[in-house]
């Protein structure tokens, strides 16, 4: 097979493809920076949920935790925990949270465990409504159930 | 060794094995905490263990790459490093930074750190495998700058080859795509989106390049291959990779608050991906056939084989496997995702680094023709323990993602994230007892390098 392909081809193969590829990426990425505030409903982002964003990094929740599928695998899917756990209802929610916060680590032996993290009322409300705010966004009808 | 420089390839050899090590350790004691929750904790949570898993491992490869190329790059040039003295530093340097943030990671907790090191000023942290304290990430830029501008300027005043210019092309985009790692927007989605520009088009691009050069340095050595041969096969491969790989970035933009059009991109480019790796398989398993010399040390083409094709099955198969859009609608999120970055990883570019330190390690001690007889026979020994509990573990993660979609996914009757958990833990202490596998491999590999050479 590679007896017809000569190295120069091979050369203008990459240089060529590569260019043309990288070319229809940046394309690409400054369409899809246009469409996400729409997407992801950043009108509603509000400065706790800025601040809940800032929580959820600075306690590496995403090192237990995925959110929108991507982080680890240790324990549950984040984004439709609003739905799951709050029924769709703010207060239920946010009342939910701050139950389920103040409890942490649960002795029940041998399950995973989830630290306590410390936070105050108002910062865990701000987590709440980070994931509110993210349970909004459109991924594509993703998750594909309740469970995540 | 023709150039006094390439000494300097040793102590980044050396280190890179030691972290490798701590990894693969850090990986054992999280498959322990997987299964019984109350095991290190609250001494080390979760993801305290994760951070030091992946972190290793990242820092490990850019040790590894540093060595490789510190190592080929003198006798490619055909001159001395351009400053042999940099490289020393430089090792010194991201040793401490390296070392340093790992102490952070397990004395202080997370948040705590967090505050310790700017994160306030400039929040960078927090993010998979981004997870560095800011003056951890400012250090990483400062050694892969040294890095780039020993090389560079090597390159510069020596012959250049299409292998150094392969190489240097991966190493400014490593360089170029990392920069991303410092800009994290309030919104998660776009924070998300360029997030990908730092870890896909490292992993799925750039470190592919250098993976490729480095793959092609050694089969010239050990096969004695026409270069202008392997000059082609390596120009079509990286074609295929900078064509397949930097479009591929759409198979993460599928669920995940990007535009739809991403999963016709991402679907129809990543369904390409694995052809730079089958292309590799053939150039490994054809120089070696065309092979003009018999060199003494076999172990170095055996693990270039093995390189080849286990990046080819990781990255490749299991790749494969959930890059079509529907089907990653399924496994978006659950163990599948880490059974494939498990054996990608390590085919791609642990077996990369095991293959330059088969081949140059013996010759940077004083053995030109390989290692004896006997430790090649250790080595090949652990060879295929490491690439068996590679594969064991793979495929006992690859059960538990396919029972967690059944359990949680699919049909009417699901279950929750944990009580699913519970009903996988046996296929957990299964890829426990591959892993540790892994790791018994490891130490006899480690074991090889204490054979003492038989007098001539």
């Amino acid at each position: 097979m590679t007896e017809r392909i000569t190295k120069s081809m091979a050369k203008n193969i990459y240089y060529g493809g590569g260019i043309f590829a990288l070319m229809i990426f940046i394309a690409l990425t400054f369409d899809t920076v246009q469409q996400i505030p729409e997407r992801s409903n950043e009108v509603d982002m509000t400065p706790s949920v800025v601040a809940g964003k800032k929580l959820w990094e600075d306690n590496n929740c995403v090192g237990c935790h995925t959110l929108i599928g991507e982080g680890a695998y240790y324990a549950p899917e984040l984004m439709n925990v609003f739905q799951r756990r709050g029924g769709s209802d703010e207060a239920v929610f946010k009342a939910y949270m701050k139950g389920w916060m103040a409890v942490q680590p649960i002795e029940i032996p041998n399950r995973r465990k989830m630290p306590q993290f410390n936070l105050t009322d108002n910062q865990v409300d701000n987590l709440s409504d980070f994931l509110i705010w993210t349970s909004k966004v459109d991924a594509n009808e993703w998750p594909p159930t309740i469970e995540g | 060794m023709k150039y006094s420089s390439q000494m300097v390839a040793k102590p980044y050899f050396i280190f890179a094995l030691i972290l490798l090590a701590g990894e693969i350790l850090f990986g054992l004691l999280m498959a322990i905490q997987y299964v019984y929750g109350d095991f290190l904790f609250p001494l080390i949570p979760f993801n305290v263990l994760r951070m030091v898993h992946t972190n290793l491992l990242i820092v490990l490869i850019l040790f590894g790459f540093m060595g490789a190329t510190y190592y080929l790059i003198p006798e490619e040039t055909e001159s001395e490093l351009w400053s042999p003295k940099l490289a020393i530093v430089t090792f010194w340097v991201f040793l401490v930074a390296g070392v340093t943030t790992i102490l952070g990671y397990l004395f202080v907790p997370y948040a705590h750190l967090t505050e310790l090191t700017f994160n306030n000023l400039l929040p960078t942290m927090g993010r998979e495998f981004l997870e560095q304290p800011l003056p951890t990430k400012v250090g990483i830029v400062l050694v892969v700058l040294s890095y780039l501008l020993n090389t560079g300027m090597t390159i510069l005043k020596g012959r250049r080859t299409v292998i150094t210019t392969v190489l240097m092309t991966g190493l400014i985009g490593l360089a170029f795509f990392f920069l991303f790692a410092f800009y994290v927007p309030d919104n998660l989605i776009m924070d998300k989106f360029f997030w990908w520009f730092t870890v896909h088009l490292w992993v799925e691009a750039t470190w592919e390049l250098i993976m490729g050069a480095i793959l092609a340095f050694v089969l010239i050595k050990v096969t004695g291959v026409d270069r202008e041969h392997i000059d082609k096969w390596l120009y079509l491969i990286i074609a295929m990779t900078m064509v397949s790989g930097i479009l591929g970035t759409g198979h993460h933009f599928f669920y995940m608050g990007a535009p739809e059009y991403w999963l016709w991109i991402g679907s129809i480019s990543s369904a390409v991906e694995p052809l730079p790796f089958l292309l590799m398989v053939l150039f490994a398993f054809t120089m070696s056939r065309e092979r003009k010399i018999q060199h003494d040390n076999e172990m170095a083409l055996t693990w270039a084989k093995g390189t080849a094709v286990m990046a080819f099955i990781g990255a490749g198969v299991w790749g494969f496997f959930h890059t079509l859009a529907p089907v990653n609608m399924f496994t978006h999120g659950t163990q599948l995702t880490a059974a494939h970055g498990h054996l990608s990883f390590y085919g791609a570019y642990i077996m990369i680094i095991f293959t330059i330190i088969s081949y140059a390690m013996p010759i940077l001690r004083g053995r030109p023709h390989g290692n004896c007889a006997k430790a090649q026979k250790v080595e090949l020994t652990s060879f295929w323990m490491m690439n068996i509990g590679m594969m064991g573990l793979t495929l006992a993660l690859s059960a538990a993602g396919i029972v967690q979609i059944l359990d949680q996914r699919v049909g009417t009757e699901l279950i929750g994230f944990m009580e699913s958990q519970e009903s996988i833990a046996g296929i957990y202490m299964v890829r426990g007892g591959f892993g540790l596998l892994v790791f018994i491999g490891l130490m006899t590999y480690f074991s090889s390098f204490f054979i003492k050479e038989e007098a001539k």
